[in-house]
């Protein structure tokens, strides 16, 4: 067996150039350009048929890419096929050999490369994942969890140059799910290989990865670390896959030193200019849809509307419904002619008058207020994620 | 370990759980279920195989009738006699048996992974000759490699009967009456029967243990001898003991495309028991043939260990 992989130390970085496939008529992934730094740990995040999975197997080799190249660690392997590739996928529905032992599962890849002892190798390995004492056992006597583990330890043992994780978690429960994202955040800080994670978990995504690009209709809608995306979100598709936003169209009417006064409803809202990086019509007679994220809005009874602080955007409406879930409060607030609106309130200290019915103002610190392209369709993302939800 | 464990309660104290039976009627359902298949059983299988022993151990003759003397010698003389036609079948099923699996093997892994659309189809041309008889195919196989038809003349051109003569598989420029055409009778006739377990169980495999292996630097030959077979060893085992039983006691073949020379034991028996209406030996050959079969298989499927893959 020629030694066409050779195991490297650490991680190395994933160059896609203009990737693209294509099924027919059908395309699963537009031409697409993205670099994976090494030794980071990078989510493809995207509803089912986004293409992020197609993209995954095409850096694995799994899947021919209609044009474009794949370099890993600077080395063009578009040609490669899989088992020539310094690359290890743990699998959606993990793909252990049933005929064969955990040990003997995770010590696969070590035997194809010609390595002959393996023992103390696995053993360790197998330590790492918690699963010593099951080495002997099949993999249909394991948990989920468990199969999940050596689906993992099968691939890191060969210390590929990117690990690459399609959808790992998801056939595991939620308890489970979050006890395994923290563990392989951990593995992969430990290991410093790059890995290269595919969900359609939003919040998973968010909670492993240093960088996540959002996939929609086989595109990048946009790359960033989470927390600037869920800040700054390019598209309203982003905002919406991306937890909840609330997006108001509006009408750009003036300027105002650092803001843009908005128009909506017959109310004037402002948005500070340098937020509206994403829509190109935010000067005076275009329009924008102005966002804010839930959690950034508060209510007061309207009979106390003059408390609310000097210089927030306010708006009026009244309490549609509420529901209690013990951290927050979430309330669908129906804001006359601007439609519904999402509010969710810390439970510290709680007006009892906040009740379904019940007229209020929202506001919120103009600062916490992006602008969107109003050209687009203010629902993109909304029904996708049920499943992640 | 005692210091931490409840003190367990006197076994009197446990009170017994009250267990609620079905009623009798519920409680017999499977075995009405079960009757009319044991019914069957023992009327065409338990029945005629106790006949068959009692005939097995009975002398006399068709005219002064044949009574039970526990006369065991008659398996010895049977054996003694008929032997060679024994390892005969023995040998000329095994062959088949190979042919079919080498021959059916790679239709099966096609129709499984690679067929595509196209599977049903091939699916269909694989259980096609079954809707002709068994004999009625035979015998066209015996105008196939008749003296003078374009298969053995193509053969004698290729001189590929020179090599297959000096093997001993045939004999000078033809085909039929030979080794060669028995066991090629066989390989044909059986073959569905192999080609069948082989791709429910290719078809089984999930394909994407075949891009694990691959992913695990696994060659596509490696893949197959390491992730593939292995899994397909249920089929492999099912079809191999569905072509070798049933052409170890095959008389048809050798009766139509053979010689006397390529008599099996099948053709043995049938003629005991219809033309030289022996019944004892006829009956004592059919058992000893069993407990032969039984006995290869038993060891066969043991060295295969797949028990706990099937």
């Amino acid at each position: 067996m020629t030694q066409t992989a050779t195991p490297q130390s650490g991680g190395g970085d994933v160059r896609l150039q203009g990737i693209s496939k294509t099924y027919g008529s059908f395309t699963a992934v537009h031409p697409l350009d993205l670099t994976i730094p090494a030794a980071s740990f990078f989510a493809l995040l995207g509803a089912s048929g986004c293409g992020k999975t197609t993209t995954l197997r095409m850096i694995a080799g799994l899947e021919d890419p209609t044009t474009g190249t794949v370099a890993l660690g600077g080395q063009d392997v578009t040609a490669l096929p899989p088992y020539k590739r310094h690359v290890n996928t743990v699998f959606q529905s993990y793909a252990l050999f049933p005929h064969l032992d955990i040990f003997e599962n995770v010590a696969f890849g070590l035997r194809r490369r010609g390595v002959k002892s393996v023992k103390k190798q696995v053993e360790e390995m197998l330590d790492l994942v918690q699963l010593g004492p099951m080495a002997r056992r099949r993999p249909q006597q394991l948990s989920g969890g468990q199969q999940q583990r050596v689906a993992v330890a099968r691939a890191l043992i060969n210390k590929p140059q990117v690990l690459l994780l399609d959808e790992p978690l998801g056939a595991l429960d939620l308890k489970l799910r979050r006890q395994m994202q923290l563990e392989l955040k951990r593995i992969q800080t430990e290991v410093g290989i790059t890995f290269v994670h595919v969900t359609h978990d939003q919040e998973e995504a968010m909670t492993m990865a240093d960088t996540v690009a959002v996939m929609n209709g086989g595109r990048v809608e946009q790359l960033g670390a989470p927390a600037d995306l869920y800040e700054n979100p390019a598209t309203t598709f982003v905002a919406n896959f991306l937890g909840t936003s609330n997006l108001i169209e509006a009408e750009v009417t003036g300027m105002g030193g650092e803001h843009l006064l908005l128009t909506a409803g017959g109310t004037t809202l402002r948005l500070p200019t340098r937020r509206c990086g994403a829509a190109p019509a935010a000067r005076t007679g275009g329009k924008v849809l102005a966002g804010v994220r839930p959690e950034k809005m508060a209510l007061i009874h309207a009979d106390r509307a003059d408390a609310v602080p000097e210089g927030h955007n306010r708006l009026p409406g009244r309490i549609k419904d509420a529901s209690f879930i013990g951290v927050s409060t979430q309330y669908v607030i129906d804001a006359h002619a601007l439609g519904e609106l999402a509010v969710y309130e810390q439970n510290i200290e709680r007006d009892g008058r906040l009740v379904p019915g019940a007229e209020v103002v929202l506001h919120w610190n103009p600062a916490h207020t992006f602008g969107l392209d109003a050209a687009q369709s203010p629902l993109a993302g909304t029904d996708l994620d049920e499943e992640a939800a | 370990m005692s210091t931490t464990e409840a003190p367990a309660p006197a076994p009197e104290e446990a009170a017994p759980l009250p267990v609620r039976r079905p009623p009798a009627r519920k409680r017999l359902v499977p075995y009405w279920l079960l009757l009319p298949g044991i019914l069957w059983l023992v009327v065409f299988f338990a029945a005629p195989l106790v006949y068959q022993a009692s005939t097995s151990l009975q002398t006399g003759s068709l005219e002064d009738g044949f009574k039970v003397t526990w006369h065991f010698a008659t398996y010895w003389d049977a054996f003694g006699t008929y032997w060679p036609q024994f390892v005969r079948s023995v040998l000329y099923a095994a062959t088949a048996t190979v042919l079919c699996l080498l021959l059916g093997y790679p239709l099966a892994y096609l129709i499984a992974f690679k067929a595509g659309r196209w599977r049903n189809l091939v699916m269909i041309l694989v259980i096609a000759p079954f809707f002709t008889s068994f004999l009625i195919r035979t015998l066209a196989w015996k105008t196939i490699l008749a003296d003078g038809g374009a298969v053995v003349g193509l053969l004698n051109s290729l001189h590929v009967l020179d090599v297959t003569s000096w093997l001993g598989l045939t004999e000078g420029h033809r085909v039929l009456a030979t080794p060669l055409a028995v066991v090629c009778g066989l390989t044909y006739n059986f073959l569905p029967f192999m080609v069948l377990p082989l791709y429910t169980s290719l078809e089984r495999i999930d394909p994407r243990l075949h891009e694990a292996a691959g992913d695990l630097y696994a060659r596509p030959a490696t893949t197959f001898r390491r992730v593939t077979f292995p899994l397909s060893m249920p089929g492999v085992v099912a079809g191999t003991l569905l072509t070798f039983i049933p052409a170890a006691g095959d008389y048809i073949n050798a009766e139509l495309l053979g010689s006397t020379d390529q008599k099996m034991i099948g053709n043995v028996i049938q003629s005991q028991f219809l033309r030289v209406l022996d019944y004892p030996t006829a009956a004592a050959l059919s058992f000893i043939l069993m407990a032969a079969i039984l006995a290869m298989v038993t060891v066969y499927i043991r060295k295969s260990g797949t028990e706990d893959l099937v």
